[in-house]
């Protein structure tokens, strides 16, 4: 298990049974309480009854967008139709991200019952879970489970004896970023070509071979067992005013202790990143937190101590989208991480709409002009107007979300972007004369011989030749080394 | 009850409900630009991918713009389409367009007719704030009639709801992601390698120059200029009815005295008539049809005569080649006869004989360059020039199109009926077939000649025609999605037609691939329609077997109708094909 499990500021809905239970083992499940759940749905609550625990446990979707998921699944029920489907949600494409995986891998029986009992809710008897191909081993995992479900009478005909049936299926996905979004996953799902299409209509009214669909993320599905044998009251004593429960979050970046960590809603990102992270790599200097991955943008300092929900986070500039965790340091670039994430998005962009299409990928060029210095002050009201129009007139939550990254570290961070755009950056090494000892270590490590001076005397870079390699960095003893 | 109350920049109105807020904002009479956006409503054909993001607006409490031709309106819609905001968004998703897009208006096939540089110009470009990569795909020129650019596709994805959903040939889709995203068949392959139609649906809705016809005008030029050829020119009916267009004339006139002249002042040698061609047609399909019915032969016969449709069957049906009629195409007929009874009147060899076709079609250029349709390595056919290639070359020969006199065609192969001229719609051809059969059949002269019944712009129709004791009943399909369910029901044993008519272009060749461009207006097809029914009413003898000069052919020349020679000449056969 890639999981952190250190303290006490963490509390564990979700990622439950997670390393504690063989995910191959149905009976390990069943022990820990497995499809009690499902028992009691059946055997005593009526399809609304569910709803109504759902509904009022205020769980939202995990998957990104936050919609309240009891909504979701009344107004998939409220649908007149012969048949629905159940669809999950695991082709978790953000990169960086795996809180989808680690459940499907560690508790794969926790997302199959809980599909049944939105099944039995909505009044679906056929559930999809489409998952990514790169998944090998929650495919396996989530095989087996299904084999055990079907043979313990817990998937198929008349499960414990009531009248409800439900099938589940498996569905690969091709690895595409876009199918995460759920009319691409269903045009996917329909063996149709991966791209978005405008809602409305909503899958819950027109989804999967255009019937009413309830689509919810891995992490959505797995509190669903919890909530129905412990109440909506447990669950609601969890969490900020508008956002109970827990959040799974993947930390990465220049931080001590890396993985996944679940945490209650209103949790601070101090808390997370100093508290359970285990602080900054090497004692640096904190600089940001990227939240939210291509969709998402950057908290600094001052807001370190906002209680994290789907609202407050967004106040300050950024999103929960899955749960995307990057922590940088004094070191990164802003630019550069804009960059990065805008390289991402235009690549897989699915190509359908204007904006994103062709206008990701002029942000793409636009960023990649400034960092080869050979930008303008002038790209910088371009980069802010387009990003602007991407942002409100691109088809699906891909477009509409891509320049996130840009505006939101343009508003924190704008003297990088000007540093670049002014070309007053520097790029390449230089030595503090007044810290420098003359002990001529630096000008035998440099590759291109652009370090001179006698010893015992400053030396100097030539700024023309310097690769800004960094080895002359890490050679100085004495920290004289200025960083681009 | 069946109204709504709405706001559009700041001004209550009531609409009907359903709408979208690009029809509610027409009302108000506010023009909303769009590019990929085409409703066909008439065929119940309407492309809102949304993909474009031209047509946006906003809308109250929405927190993105919103496309304007797929959002209907509801009670209490706040929209403005007249803010910054939203002109902004326009401007820069035509820019973001432009930015990918080749500079090459000036030598574009499409200069003047294209969309996005009348949207450039609507929207008041004077320049394009972004530059960058531009897609660098290979031209497709594989083909006898489409040339793909892929480098000005705009991915509107017209071309894919004509080719996917219309036709049901599925040769068009996205392909690729991201900035590399285009429309193209599977795995990139040529058009060639598909099982393209070549029925041009795609070309007659596709906004840029993206995908068009093969240019043959020069070599036609080239063959003009060149004094050894004696070359033949004929026109298909729904030209005369579609050409006029191109010069301010209004939709529906009909030129066909002005098409003459205009071919004579060119250099043709002589001008001939489809029309001719079409009689011909039916004085050997009516005898096939009769002939089947008679001797118990393959039912239902389908027409032949559109070689979209006929390639349509090859790859998609290709288990059910014995039912098409064996008929060729009229224009193939013009070309056979011309390079052989014509030949020996005029005392040329067939080789020194060039055949130019003006066809409202694409898929014409393709069947020209079949080689069964030929005789002694000779192509019935060897150039086929679309409406639109043609209208360019009256422009780039300098004639005054609306003010010339009318001519007559040449004889022998000029005369026609009215039954030929409705081979230029959907139902004319089986019109023009019963017209025939009925007489043959009973033997006594037709009274009623107008079949009614058979007319009409339905996708699929179906009547049944009393002749003697015989109930004969029709079908008739246009569109390729259309003809699939016939074929299917014909496949199922479901349907006991006798004959069909198919037609691959929706309304038939005036809706064909290679006419002036109707930029989604239907009523220039319906004014082209009624039009053709106009021609027949007002020729004074309309079944094909009274056609004269076709009866002379037969004399002097072909013997019996269906017969021996007629065989050899006028009919072919068809090759199994693959679905690609
Ligand atoms: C570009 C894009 C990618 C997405 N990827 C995912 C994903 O990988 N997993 C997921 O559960 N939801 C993803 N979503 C959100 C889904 O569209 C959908 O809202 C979600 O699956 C609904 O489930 P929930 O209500 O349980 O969150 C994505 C959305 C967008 C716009
Ligand atoms: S926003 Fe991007 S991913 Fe979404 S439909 Fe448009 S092109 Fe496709
Ligand atoms: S080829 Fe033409 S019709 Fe087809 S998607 Fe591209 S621009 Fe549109
Ligand atoms: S319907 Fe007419 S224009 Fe269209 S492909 Fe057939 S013959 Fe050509």
């Amino acid at each position: 298990m890639d999981t952190v499990v250190k303290d006490t500021l963490q509390y564990r809905i979700a990622l439950r049974n997670c390393g504690l239970i063989n995910p191959e083992n149905i009976d390990d499940y069943i022990a820990v309480k497995g499809y009690e759940a499902l028992a009691v749905t059946l055997e005593q609550y009526t399809p609304k009854k569910v709803i109504n625990i759902v509904k009022e446990s205020h769980l939202r979707g995990r998957g990104g967008g936050g919609f309240p998921t009891g909504i979701k699944w009344e107004l998939t029920a409220r649908e007149q139709s012969d048949e629905k489907y159940i669809i999950c949600n695991a082709d978790e494409g953000d990169p960086g991200a795996f809180m989808d995986r680690s459940i499907l891998e560690g508790d794969p029986h926790s997302v199959i019952e809980a599909m049944i009992i939105a099944g039995y809710a909505i009044g679906a008897s056929k559930g999809y879970v489409y998952i990514r191909a790169e998944y090998p081993l929650a495919i396996d995992r989530l095989e087996t489970a299904i084999k055990q479900a079907k043979s313990y009478g817990f998937l198929g005909n008349n499960i414990f004896d009531s009248n409800f049936s439900f099938d589940l299926e498996l569905k690969l996905g091709a690895g595409a970023f876009v199918c995460g979004e759920e009319t691409a996953l269903i045009n996917s799902l329909q063996g149709l070509r991966g791209e978005p299409t405008k809602k409305p209509p909503f899958p819950s009214v027109s989804g999967f071979r255009q019937k009413p669909t309830n689509v919810n993320n891995v992490e959505t599905f797995a509190n669903i067992p919890a909530i129905i044998l412990k109440g909506s009251d447990w669950f609601n004593a969890i969490g900020t005013d508008h956002s109970k429960g827990t959040k799974v979050f993947a930390l990465a970046g220049k931080i001590n202790n890396v993985g996944l960590v679940e945490v209650p809603m209103g949790t601070t990102l101090r808390d997370i990143i100093y508290e359970i992270g285990g602080g900054i790599v090497d004692d640096k200097q904190f600089k940001a937190v990227q939240t939210g991955g291509p969709s998402g943008g950057v908290i600094t300092e001052e807001n370190l101590d906002t209680p994290i929900d789907y609202e407050s986070i967004r106040n300050i500039g950024s999103m929960m989208g899955s749960g995307g965790m990057i922590v940088l340091d004094e070191d990164d670039d802003m630019v550069e991480i804009s960059k990065f994430f805008l390289d991402f998005t235009q690549d897989e962009s699915c190509g359908k709409c204007t904006p994103c299409r062709i206008g990701t990928k002029r942000l793409y060029e636009i960023l990649e002009r400034l960092t080869n210095m050979e930008g303008s002050p002038e790209d910088l009201d371009l980069l802010e107007e387009l990003a602007q129009n991407v942002k409100d007139s691109s088809l699906c939550g891909l477009g509409q979300s891509a320049p996130n990254p840009i505006l939101s570290t343009i508003d924190r961070f704008r003297e990088e972007y000007e540093a670049y755009a002014y070309r007053t950056k520097r790029t390449t090494y230089a030595i503090d004369d007044n810290k420098c000892i003359g002990c001529t270590k630096c000008s035998r490590v440099c590759p291109v011989d652009c370090i001179t001076g006698e010893v015992k005397q400053v030396h100097v870079i030539n700024e023309a030749n310097c690769i800004a390699c960094g080895a002359c960095y890490n050679a100085c003893p004495v920290d004289a080394i200025i960083k681009p | 009850m069946n109204t709504l109350n709405i706001h559009v920049n700041g001004r209550p109105m009531m609409v009907k409900k359903g709408i979208t807020v690009l029809e509610a904002c027409h009302q108000a009479g506010i023009k909303i630009p769009t590019l990929c956006h085409l409703n066909l409503e008439e065929y119940g054909i309407v492309n809102k991918v949304a993909s474009c993001r031209i047509c946006v607006v906003e809308i109250e409490n929405r927190a993105t713009l919103v496309p304007s031709c797929a959002e209907k309106v509801y009670e209490g819609m706040h929209i403005k389409s007249d803010s910054l905001r939203a002109i902004n968004a326009r401007r820069n998703n035509l820019e973001l367009l432009l930015s990918n897009h080749p500079f090459e208006c000036l030598t574009c096939t499409k200069n003047l007719t294209c969309e996005l540089q009348s949207l450039a110009e609507e929207l008041n470009i004077r320049d394009i704030s972004f530059t960058g990569k531009k897609m660098d795909y290979p031209i497709d020129h594989s083909s006898e009639a489409i040339v793909k650019d892929p480098n000005k596709c705009v991915m509107c994805r017209r071309c894919e709801t004509m080719c996917n959903d219309v036709q049901t040939v599925g040769v068009l889709s996205g392909l690729r992601r991201g900035f590399d995203a285009v429309v193209a068949p599977a795995f990139n392959l040529d058009m060639l390698e598909t099982s393209c139609t070549y029925c041009g649906q795609c070309v007659a809705v596709c906004p840029t120059g993206a995908l068009t016809e093969r240019n043959d005008v020069p070599r036609v030029w080239k063959r003009l200029s060149n004094k050894n050829y004696h070359m033949v020119v004929q026109v298909a009916p729904a030209v005369r009815v579609a050409l006029g267009e191109m010069f301010g004339m209004a939709p529906g006139s009909i030129s066909t005295g002005k098409i003459v002249t205009a071919l004579r002042r060119l250099g043709f040698d002589a001008v001939f008539d489809t029309n001719f061609g079409a009689d011909l047609t039916i004085m050997e399909e009516a005898r096939e049809l009769v002939h089947r019915i008679e001797e118990g032969g393959t039912l239902p016969m389908l027409t032949s005569c559109c070689p979209a449709w006929v390639k349509f069957i090859e790859h998609q049906f290709p288990d059910m080649l014995d039912v098409p009629s064996t008929c060729k195409s009229p224009q193939t007929m013009v070309g056979a006869i011309a390079k052989t009874y014509y030949a020996e009147k005029v005392n040329l060899p067939s080789k020194q004989i060039k055949v130019v076709s003006i066809m409202p079609c694409v898929a014409k250029k393709a069947e020209s360059a079949r080689p069964e349709l030929s005789k002694e390595n000779l192509h019935h056919v060897d150039y086929t020039l679309s409406t639109r290639e043609f209208g360019h070359m009256i422009k780039e020969a300098g004639i005054e199109f609306e003010a010339l006199p009318d001519g007559d065609f040449d004889n022998i192969l000029g005369e026609s009926t009215g039954a030929a001229a409705i081979f230029g719609t959907t139902g004319g051809v089986i019109e023009a077939a019963t017209r025939t059969a009925y007489e043959l059949l009973t033997g006594d002269p037709l009274e009623h000649i107008d079949f009614e019944e058979l007319r009409g712009l339905e996708g699929v129709r179906e009547a049944t025609v009393t002749i003697g004791d015989l109930d004969l009943k029709i079908g008739i399909a246009h569109g390729l999605g259309n003809a699939r369910k016939l074929l299917e029901d014909i496949k199922a044993g479901k349907a006991d037609y006798h004959a069909i008519e198919i037609m691959a272009c929706p309304g038939g060749c005036i809706g064909g691939g290679g006419q002036p461009y109707h930029h989604g207006d239907m009523s220039i097809i319906k004014a082209r329609q009624k039009a053709i029914y106009d021609i027949d009413k007002n020729t004074p003898r309309r079944k094909s077997h009274e056609n004269e000069m076709v009866l002379k052919l037969y004399q002097d020349y072909l013997g019996d109708p269906y017969g021996e020679k007629a065989h050899d000449l006028l009919h072919t056969c068809y090759t199994k094909g693959e679905r690609i």
